[in-house]
């Protein structure tokens, strides 16, 4: 069962858990497996369109899976799914 | 309230000299008090990879975090904040800050560094939400022990 990393901006709408595991055989099943787990995380990931905000950054093991195959990416047993909101500014 | 050592206050007060005139970057890594306050177990170095604009932009890789972020939980410890500095501009949060912040709940720590020496060092702790709208900064108090 992959497990997936919650950052502690999120961990609010996790129960404060910092991981959870959740079924799921690819990415988008595994994130819709999360949301289905933690409702109200569901406003936090994704944009009114359903899709994923600009700044959360998902990484299967050390790899976008934007440059996987995305939310289709297969996940094989011991997989790690981390979200990571974007660091970044300036002036 | 922040609390961290007076090494890793000057180790991050440091890195933004050694990178001068471009931004300097890092994780701090502790503890998430009950009582709201963090405290500052070590920092973490990060590369800007902004290499575009590095004197007045800063980007982490989100690989390099994920790597910081793991040994950090295998030492028990948590990202709780992030620093960089500002070349030559004021320690205080720009709009730029404010719209590529997305860690509620975490310091944002802005060193100035003006002619490559480190001036005010000052943090804000990011609150509301993105999605309510009421995404701020608000000033926060820092305990250099």
């Amino acid at each position: 069962m992959p497990q997936i990393q919650i950052p502690s901006p999120l961990r609010q709408y996790s129960g404060k858990q910092s991981s959870v595991n959740v079924p799921g055989t690819t990415v988008g099943e595994a994130l819709a497996g999360l949301v289905s787990q933690h409702p109200e995380m569901k406003r936090h990931l994704y944009n009114d369109e359903g899709k994923l905000r600009a700044f959360v950054n998902v990484y299967v093991n050390d790899e976008d899976m934007r440059y996987l195959q995305k939310e289709a990416t297969t996940l094989k047993d011991g997989d790690t799914i981390s979200i990571v909101p974007s660091i970044a500014g300036g002036y | 309230m922040l609390k961290l050592s007076q090494s890793d206050y000057q180790a991050l007060r440091q890195h933004g000299e050694e990178t001068y005139p471009h931004e300097c970057c890092g994780v701090l890594l502790g503890r998430f008090a009950d009582d709201g306050s963090k405290a500052v177990s070590r920092i973490a170095r990060c590369g800007n990879t902004r290499e575009d604009s590095p004197h007045n932009r800063y980007h982490i890789d989100p690989k390099e975090l994920i790597r910081i972020q793991r040994e950090g939980r295998e030492r028990g410890e948590d990202i709780v904040g992030f620093y960089h500095s500002h070349p030559d501009h004021p320690a205080q949060w720009s709009s730029t800050d404010l719209a590529e912040a997305h860690w509620f709940g975490c310091s944002y720590v802005i060193t100035s560094v003006e002619n490559g020496v480190a001036g005010i060092t000052n943090s804000f702790e990011l609150v509301g939400s993105e999605v309510e709208g009421d995404k701020k900064f608000v000033d926060e108090s820092c305990e250099v022990t």
